[in-house]
């Protein structure tokens, strides 16, 4: 294993101009996500959630501080360099699923792999592998259309699978899915952490599923709340030495 | 790999939107179908003519009165008989002469319009004018302004009705001629149809017309590289007897020369006119890419946020313009192409060539006009922001 932690936030904000008015949507925020971390992260709406994973999955950038992906400060790349970055390290899922409409599931999984120069054939192989770890290997020329909520969430996971990414960032994956399908993709989440050492990061509301987390991260008003759960996480700053 | 997506997702793109493409189209479809059939008119034209200039002999030189300018007012003859023959001394080369005017040519109850051409027997050794029956005229038939004529087969048609014109008297300008002879049917629409000449002796045709001058003369001078010596000694003749007149000797190369620019600058400009409509259906197609990145601005985000990089994104959307664009293109080469032929095909006087060059013109103009114009929205579409990108309805 390799000294850097997967993901690095020390002292992070985000500040959005709407309009002339500064709206400071994260005001401080250190975080370690270290390799198969199991981290829910939890808050009110419009506490920064969002906007801490967009970080964290390196598809926007800091207003101040610094953010590290694998151990490099992704201030230092350039817009295509982070989004290789983003490709090779990060699977990204998103709370509406954001699936192709006009797309096959196989091809809307294989995606990722186009901007990193897989062969067809051979994204093909692996967008049918990515289905089949998620139960989803019977539904390959679906189009999502044609998909329960619970199929399409999970095509959306084999897509930030395809890559065998370090981290899986999880937006809200059960927040649009019944109990019982929810606990399903939990299982999967789960499953993924634990036997392949994937990081998962993922926002909940369900304070169930936050609590089968490893450790809960919680935001309010742009800040992190001291953890209950994991004393040692406040103040992040040391937790970068912590082991696993 | 990339490219070969990029390809992909456009032509789907495109097929997604079939009748919104096809509208898209349109504006370089007609630009291209326009441009190609004007041009290939425009070739027609000019190939039709060199045929003619070339079909009248070789290494020709017109001698004609006056200097051959553009806007020159026409120089009224001072040119005689006996010219010729000075010319004919001084360049050891036969002379034809010409003195024409158009006159009413009748037959029986029928009547026709001709080009009167009053000549002498040099014509058929200067000219290419290969007669279908009968013969020419004579040097006799000049020097005792017989009244023989030799008809176009046009006339010929249009007078006879199926009935032998060897021997028969016609009536040119009121005045009786005796048909001699009849010319092969040589064609042309340019300048005249020479199938509606009647050739009589230049000294009946003076007589004829009222008029002791003749009109211009004609050499053939021996080999190409002759022919500027040719003229010269020709102009030489007529400065020493003529000092304060100007004369003019033309050759073929000239006369090509001058009628393929007046020609190119015709086709340039009309094609130019039909190219707007190229530059009309390229804002439209920039327009519809501008819409298709705003109605996919979530999928832009998402490939962002995979991995695609700012230039993946603008060669998906600008291959998607040049697609569009290309494709309008071939189409409108095709409808050109058929369009010219048929033109032709339909009226005799309109000969269409397509040139080799012109539809590969067409086909990158187009792929030009899609780059041009497609650029703006596919830029935009890759520097969306992945994060606002992917909020976006
Ligand atoms: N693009 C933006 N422009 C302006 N303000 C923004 C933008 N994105 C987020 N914000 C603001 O930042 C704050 C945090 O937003 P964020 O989406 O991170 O909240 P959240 O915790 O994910 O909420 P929810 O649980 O409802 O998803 C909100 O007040 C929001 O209005
Ligand atoms: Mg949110």
């Amino acid at each position: 294993m390799s000294p850097a932690p997967a993901l690095e936030a020390v002292d992070v904000t985000r500040s959005y101009d709407l309009e002339g008015v500064r709206v400071d949507a994260l005001r401080g925020v250190s975080l370690t996500v270290a390799r198969g971390d199991y981290a829910a992260v939890v808050g009110p709406s419009g506490s920064g959630k969002s906007t801490l994973m967009h970080l964290l999955g390196g598809l926007d950038r800091p207003t101040t501080g610094v953010l590290r992906v694998g151990g490099r400060d992704i201030a230092s790349l350039s817009e295509d360099e982070l989004a290789q970055v983003r490709n090779a390290t990060i699977g990204f899922v998103f709370q509406s699923f954001q699936l192709l409409g006009r797309t096959s599931a196989v091809d809307n999984v294989a995606m990722p792999l186009v901007y990193r120069g897989v062969r067809r054939s051979e994204r093909r192989r692996r967008a049918i592998e990515a289905l089949q770890r998620v139960g989803m290997g019977h539904r390959l020329d679906h189009r999502p259309a044609q998909l329960s909520g619970g199929e399409q969430q999970r095509v959306a996971i084999a897509r930030a699978l395809v890559g065998d990414p370090q981290v899986l960032l999880a937006d809200e994956p059960t927040g649009n899915l019944d109990t019982s399908t929810g606990a399903e993709v939990m299982a999967l989440l789960e499953e993924l952490n634990r036997d392949h050492g994937v990081a998962v990061v993922l926002v909940t509301h369900d304070l169930e599923v936050a609590a089968r987390a490893r450790r809960q991260i919680r935001v309010r008003d742009g800040l992190l709340e001291p953890d209950a759960s994991c004393s040692e996480e406040q103040p992040t700053r040391r937790a970068a030495g912590r082991k696993r | 790999m990339r490219l070969a997506e990029a390809w992909r997702v456009a032509v789907t793109a495109l097929r997604a939107n079939r009748l919104r493409s096809l509208l898209t189209m349109l504006g370089v479809v007609i630009g291209v179908a326009a441009v190609v059939v004007l041009v290939a008119i425009g070739s027609g034209a000019k190939q039709e003519v060199e045929e003619q200039v070339n079909g009248l002999g070789a290494n020709l030189v017109i001698v004609v009165p006056g200097r051959l300018d553009f806007g020159a007012a026409p120089t009224k003859s001072r040119l005689e008989l006996s010219d010729a023959t000075r010319i004919e001394r001084a360049t050891g080369q036969q002379v034809a002469v010409s003195l024409s005017s158009g006159e009413t040519v009748r037959f029986g109850g029928r009547e026709a319009f001709a080009t009167v051409n009053g000549t002498n027997p040099a014509v058929p050794e200067v000219f290419v004018r290969p007669l279908a029956r009968g013969e020419y005229l004579r040097e006799s038939d000049v020097d005792t302004r017989r009244r023989v004529a030799v008809v176009g087969s046009g006339l010929v048609e249009q007078l006879f009705d199926g009935a032998d014109p060897l021997g028969r008297t016609i009536s040119v300008g009121g005045v009786r001629f005796r048909v001699i002879g009849v010319f092969e049917s040589v064609g042309g629409s340019f300048g005249g149809n020479r199938d509606n000449e009647v050739h009589v002796p230049v000294t009946a045709a003076q007589r004829l017309f009222g008029d002791n001058r003749v009109d211009a003369f004609a050499l053939k001078a021996p080999t190409t590289d002759t022919i500027d010596e040719v003229s010269d000694q020709a102009l030489a003749v007529l400065a020493d007897r003529y000092p304060d007149e100007e004369f003019s000797a033309v050759t073929q190369d000239q006369i090509l020369g001058t009628i393929g620019r007046i020609l190119g600058l015709l086709t340039t400009v009309l094609a130019a006119i039909a190219a707007i409509s190229l530059l009309v259906g390229g804002v439209g197609v920039s327009n519809i890419m501008l819409v298709s990145v705003r109605e996919r601005t979530r999928e832009i985000g998402l490939r962002k946020a995979v991995g695609a990089r700012q230039r993946d994104i603008t060669l998906q959307f600008l291959l998607e313009a040049v697609l569009l664009t290309t494709l309008g293109g071939v189409i409108g080469i095709a409808l050109g192409v058929g369009g010219s032929l048929g033109l032709s095909a339909a009226i005799d006087q309109l000969p269409a060539v397509i040139t080799w060059w012109s539809p590969a013109l067409a086909f990158g103009v187009s792929a030009a006009v899609g780059i041009f114009f497609g650029v703006v929205p596919a830029r935009r579409a890759g520097r969306l922001d992945p994060v606002a990108a992917l909020r976006t309805e």
